[in-house]
């Protein structure tokens, strides 16, 4: 079946199976590969996408779900010049990622995390991304660096 | 994932139309579901998406004054709309699973599954909420039928379930470290004519009433009403998580606290 | 103010931005024109004889290329073990045959029986499922003291027995151990389990294979830490394609954590089907398949006597440790229990005698090998509980204890009585900086706040030491590794003043295209935007034995700084020539070439260009062009250190512990960019506090794998752990390398677990419940029937 959705603006359209998942759309179909796939049980939330303005796990909802809708990857999130939005240069500044696999999933959970709620404490960060896995960064400078996109003072938090 | 078709019906007569197909699977938020495809774990030759029905999306209040919610409404929509109607299951809908998780699993899905671990059926179950269909009201009581096992006849459809709003009610859940679902959870509502407890993850007969519990809670609704209560370790979970003993343990605390916070 | 440049600043990664921006290339993201997929059938069971395994109707599916079994490997050889570990009679280790596909046999959940190559990855399951298997299941060999009982079924029927070797450590030292035992003033015992863990980092493994007809050549691009080890491994002992033909490329990988060093089956598979179908041939491991696929870690059962005499001095350690490997060898996994565990058995304690033997055993598991510490996390864990359990049995203050023990500062370099010699340290400098940073004085009053709701508060201090950079090659040689232990860096100036460097080391996280450029910037006084590191691709790089171990900076930044000294010393000579000056006068500063004592000056530019465009240019005494490599071997192991606090809270009701405060005071020697090593820090801590209190992978006694995924596996999230207090500014730089570094990858996840478990015994004895010991991971199910134990 053919289906069609917005994708980081633009219209764009492609064949599918019935079980085709949209995070395989996204990366077979119109090859982008900054959505990672790193479980198969929807735990660890490198899929992360926006799906209507909605944090969804891309690898637990088929491509034939989101026929039509509009759908957000982290190659959309930087700004229009190019340059690193504000989330993405905090994790930048605050050294929230290492190996980058999960990164991208958590850069998308970070954005509807601090639309739905601009000025997060720690506490409620850490809740937020308790669906998203990171192995290499021990959550640290992830926290840090959410609150300091969210235009918080981190500069009490332990840095190095 | 073996191949199906997939078919997005917008109204309930025409997905229960396509429900009638054989091997024909309803699909939710499919939070579940999908990885269970992954797996191979089922195989069914149609999908069918309820996420097209608008009539199945919603929270309202009836005329009897329950909670109404849209079979296909999702955990995140109920955190944010049952909210200031029944914050006791708008905090359990918080809870469950992830923000992501959120956005797509729905209430009918959820109950329709009957996870011996998930959430809503505790909140059900205690709430006595009835479970509508598109073809009859089931009575949460009638509904739940053992673990993945409920009263639903193949084909038939959650469209919507109708929570009496309690006096007071709370849901503390224990978590299962790796999963976070339910080790234990217990859900407890009290109404004007007495309290009700229910209990899920811990059990091999998956959602249950404590009704030891709910006698001594309806009595007195405080936590002292609950000394030297303790729940039969008899048919409750063993596995890696935990022992029956603990999760029967787990029973009694949980129901405590709950009481605690819904006082 | 802070450097903004060179050694010591904390700069911005400058890999971020691709990995920011969804631009990364994972090899899950490189796919090949007309590239097929290929579909591992794995077994489901864990012991079983091969009866049948008819791929006919399979073969007839839909999309199907082909199928292979194990007789398609018959004529190529088997996964090699690149460490032959010696035991105490002086017998090799037994080395049982591991082939790339199950022939015979299946030996572990998991184990590959067929390999389906088909069009499309769904097709290949498809066709996989079609295949008529007959596997007559036999009992697993499961629990490792069982395992070498007589009687016990034999998981490699042609060597005789699961006990793989008996290693003792120092053997000459052994009665005299004994006699210290047997006289000490005090002996505690502890017995105690180092939980099986998965390493997961949160990319799964993947490889494609390509192939050219045309030229014969074979690429297999993989997600490894070291894929110069992997061509050399692979192409030697598998598949028999020489170094040249064969090119091994590691792109950006996704984590690794010990389990993405080693030479795994299904990278063989690829590179041999790869050609054998004419086609590209890709496999993406999902989750669950790397749950039974991947190397496991850890996985000792010990027992740990520690002796003191009647001032409390420690006088003698004895241990006995069952260490499992699974079913096969894989790469290093013979070395973790032994050169890698028993030599770090002194820490930081001036322990005279020391005796360790260790059984390594098979059983019907998955292989395990290094992960994140590798045998040293199993050595201070040990060390650390029993030093703990003998401060509470004696009713001494655990920090007294240790200090009284410590190694001293002027004691160095120490020779410990297992091998190993310490170059520096000062145990009591990051004592007293973890005292400062845990805010220690502060926590009685936090617990007194603890208890008022209820809960039982806990401290655990705890010390660790390590050995990273393992070397020198002559010496592993003698101890059975089976590969040097060097690293290689080739420096490539450019005409234009640019410089290139290609490194063996292989960064999937650690931030090397960032740290690098800051020691060359520090040597060169150029700009760091001027260099750009390569890396993990055999055909770029000349050789490399990659990244494990905490090794990067100390062995592979080491050889940098050589290869930069040699570009220097021609660069000078270039400077003297243009500027018509002894070489000798020549100082560098700010990126240019200065005549000491004069006015007279050189920019680097004007240098490197000189040395491609040689009109103006000394070429009776040296070549055109500026490129050097060397290789760099270290003289010995480096020996970061430090001292790690945990704060818990726990509930007694449930069992549930919280970390509530983590501090980490570590000695790495000199520091290069001390955001990056913070960050390494802060990710071993959350693994070992994910091995103390969540994580551990489960056998049932049929050899089923109960922890197959993140629904029972659990991994630390967001909610699972605090800020860490972390410092690194107590330094005693390493002697013996030019930079002075020690590595700090592992720290974090070698000094926590312990901290963590100390805590928690320390909340509940303080709690006045009596318990001795948990096993981790420390789960509330267990706390709980800990506390039922003891109260009853």
């Amino acid at each position: 079946m053919k289906v069609t959705m917005t994708v980081n603006g633009a219209s764009r359209s492609g064949e599918v199976e019935g079980r085709t998942l949209l995070v395989n759309f996204l990366r077979d179909t119109l090859h982008l590969t900054g959505t990672h796939v790193g479980c198969d049980t929807s735990q660890c939330g490198a899929c992360v996408v926006h799906v209507n303005g909605q944090a969804v796990k891309s690898c637990t909802m088929l491509a034939a779900e989101a026929d039509g809708a509009e759908i957000k990857t982290v190659e959309g999130m930087a700004n229009g010049d190019g340059s690193l939005s504000t989330i993405q240069q905090a994790f930048q500044d605050h050294h929230g990622l290492q190996c980058g696999f999960c990164t991208p999933g958590m850069v998308m959970s970070t954005a509807a995390l601090l639309k739905e709620n601009p000025k997060p404490t720690e506490a409620e960060v850490r809740h937020y991304l308790e669906g998203n896995i990171c192995r290499c960064t021990g959550y640290h400078n992830i926290v840090k660096a959410v609150m300091a996109a969210s235009g918080q003072d981190v500069s009490t938090i332990a840095a190095e | 994932m073996y191949n199906f078709d997939f078919v997005k019906p917008k109204t309930l007569a025409e997905a229960a139309a396509a429900m009638a197909g054989d091997e024909a699977q309803a699909l939710g938020g499919g939070q579940t579901l999908i990885p269970s495809l992954k797996a191979r774990l089922a195989s069914p030759t149609t999908l069918v998406s309820l996420g097209g029905i608008k009539e199945m999306v919603g929270v309202c209040t009836g005329d009897d004054g329950s909670t109404c919610i849209g079979g296909a409404t999702t955990h995140g929509a109920v955190a944010k709309d049952a909210a200031k109607l029944y914050p006791a299951l708008a905090k359990l809908a918080a809870g469950i699973g992830d923000p992501a998780v959120r956005n797509r699993g729905t209430i009918g899905g959820s109950l329709a599954n009957n996870d011996p671990a998930a959430c809503y059926p505790s909140a059900a179950l205690a709430s006595g909420a009835t479970i509508v269909t598109n073809t009859r009201k089931i009575a949460a009581d009638d509904y739940f039928q053992g673990m993945f096992t409920t009263a639903l006849d193949a084909g038939e459809i959650v469209t919507e379930v109708r929570f009496p709003v309690p006096e007071k009610a709370a849901y503390i859940k224990f978590e299962q470290p790796a999963s976070r679902f339910a080790l234990t959870g217990v859900f407890v509502a009290k109404y004007k004519d007495g309290v009700r407890v229910a209990v899920t993850g811990a059990s091999e007969g998956g959602v249950f009433r404590w009704k030891e519990a709910e006698a001594a809670l309806s009595k007195d609704f405080s936590a002292k009403a609950l000394a030297g209560l303790s729940a039969s370790a008899d048919g409750m979970i063993t596995d890696l998580h935990g022992t029956a003993a603990y999760r029967a343990h787990l029973v009694g605390v949980l129901t405590r606290r709950a009481v605690e916070a819904a006082a | 103010m802070p450097k903004d440049h060179g050694i010591g600043a904390s700069i911005k990664r400058r890999e971020d931005v691709r990995f920011l921006t969804g631009a990364g290339n994972y090899t899950d993201d490189i796919n090949i024109r007309c590239q097929a997929y290929v579909y591992f059938l794995r077994s489901d069971v864990a012991h079983g004889k091969l009866n049948k395994v008819d791929t006919s109707a399979a073969s007839k599916m839909p999309g199907v290329v082909r199928i292979f079994t194990g007789a398609d490997f018959a004529a190529v050889g088997g996964i090699p073990c690149g460490w032959q570990v010696t035991d105490r009679h002086g017998e090799p280790m037994k080395e049982p045959a591991h082939p790339v596909l199950a022939q015979g046999k299946v030996r572990h959940v998991g184990d590959p029986i067929a390999a389906v190559v088909a069009d499309t990855l769904e097709q290949a399951r498809d066709a996989a499922e079609a295949i008529e298997l007959d596997i007559q299941e036999l009992p697993a060999v499961v629990n490792m003291k069982a395992a070498v009982q007589s009687g016990s079924a034999l998981v490699h029927d042609d060597i005789g027995t699961n006990l793989c070797y008996d290693w003792g450590f120092v053997e000459e030292n052994k009665a005299a151990v004994d006699e210290a035992i047997k006289n000490a003033a005090h002996v505690t015992t502890l017995e105690l389990v180092n939980n099986r863990l998965v390493a997961n980092p949160m990319e799964p493994r993947v490889c494609v294979g390509d192939y050219s007809r045309a030229t014969d050549d074979h690429t297999l691009y993989t997600t490894s830490q070291n894929p110069h080890v992997i061509r050399l491994l692979m192409g030697a002992f598998v598949l028999g394609i020489p170094e040249h033909k064969l090119r091994v490329v590691a792109p950006d990988v996704g984590g690794g954590f010990g389990t993405k060093i080693f030479h795994y089956a299904e990278e063989a598979f690829c590179t041999f089907a790869a050609k054998a179908c004419n086609r590209p041939v890709k496999w993406t491991a999902s989750r669950s398949e790397a749950f039974m696929s991947d190397a496991h870690g850890r996985d000792h059962v010990t027992k740990i006597e520690l002796a003191l005499d009647k001032d409390n001095n420690f006088t003698a350690i004895r241990t006995e440790t069952y260490a499992n490997m699974g079913a096969y060898l894989s790469t290093f996994a013979p070395s973790v229990p032994t050169w890698l565990h028993g030599t770090l058995m002194a820490g930081n304690y001036r322990t005279p005698l020391i005796y360790v033997n260790v059984k390594a055993v098979f059983t019907n598991t998955v292989p395990v090998d290094a992960y994140r510490g590798a045998g040293r996390p199993e050595a201070t864990y040990q060390i650390e509980r029993v030093v703990d359990k003998a401060a509470r049995e004696l009713g001494v203050d655990p920090i007294a204890l240790r200090r009284q023990n410590f190694i001293k500062p002027d004691q160095y370099p120490y020779q410990t009585p297992v091998a190993v010699a310490y170059d520096t340290g000062n145990y009591d400098a990051t004592m007293d900086k973890l005292i400062e940073i845990a805010d220690l004085a502060g926590f009685e009053k936090r617990k007194k706040a603890s208890a008022a709701k209820g809960l039982l508060r806990g401290l655990g201090v705890n010390c660790y030491i390590e050995a990273c950079g393992i070397a020198p090659s002559n010496l592993v040689g003698q101890l059975g590794a089976r590969a040097g232990l060097y690293e290689s860096a080739t420096v490539r100036v450019n005409a234009t003043g640019g410089i290139v460097v290609m490194t063996g080391s292989h960064s999937h996280g650690q931030g090397h295209e960032t740290a690098f450029p800051q020691v060359i910037s520090e040597m060169l006084g150029i700009d760091e935007s001027m260099i750009e590191i390569v890396h993990g691709d055999t055909s770029k790089v000349p050789m490399g034995m990659g990244t494990y171990g905490s090794r990067s900076l100390a062995v592979g930044g080491s050889a940098m700084v050589r290869a930069t000294e040699k570009i220097l010393r021609k660069a000078k000579k270039i400077a003297a020539h243009l500027m018509e000056a002894s070489d000798g006068d020549i100082e560098v500063k700010d990126g240019r070439f200065h005549v000491a004592g004069t006015d007279k000056s050189v920019a680097w530019g004007d240098v490197t260009l000189a040395a491609y465009v040689p009109h103006n240019y000394p070429l009776e005494d040296i070549e055109p062009g500026l490129e050097e490599t060397a290789f760099y071997d270290p003289s010995n192991f480096t020996y970061p250190a430090g001292a790690y606090a945990c704060e818990v809270e726990l509930d007694p009701e449930t069992g549930r512990v919280t970390i509530e405060r983590f501090a980490a005071a570590d000695d790495f020697g000199n520091v290069v960019n001390p955001m990056i090593v913070a960050g390494q820090v802060h990710g071993g801590i959350a693994q070992g506090v994910g091995q103390a209190l969540m994580e551990g992978a489960v056998y049932d006694d049929n050899g089923q794998l109960l922890t197959g995924s993140y629904m029972d596996y659990a991994m630390p999230r967001a909610t699972d752990v605090p800020f860490y207090q972390v410092d690194h500014s107590c330094v005693t730089p390493c002697t013996h390398n030019p930079l002075g570094v020690k590595g700090c990858g592992e720290a974090g996840a070698i000094g926590s677990p312990p901290a963590v478990v100390n805590a928690v015994l320390d909340a509940l004895n303080s709690g006045g419940i009596k318990i001795d010991h948990i096993d981790m991971p420390v789960s509330p199910s267990r706390v709980w029937a800990a506390i039922q134990k003891a109260k009853a």
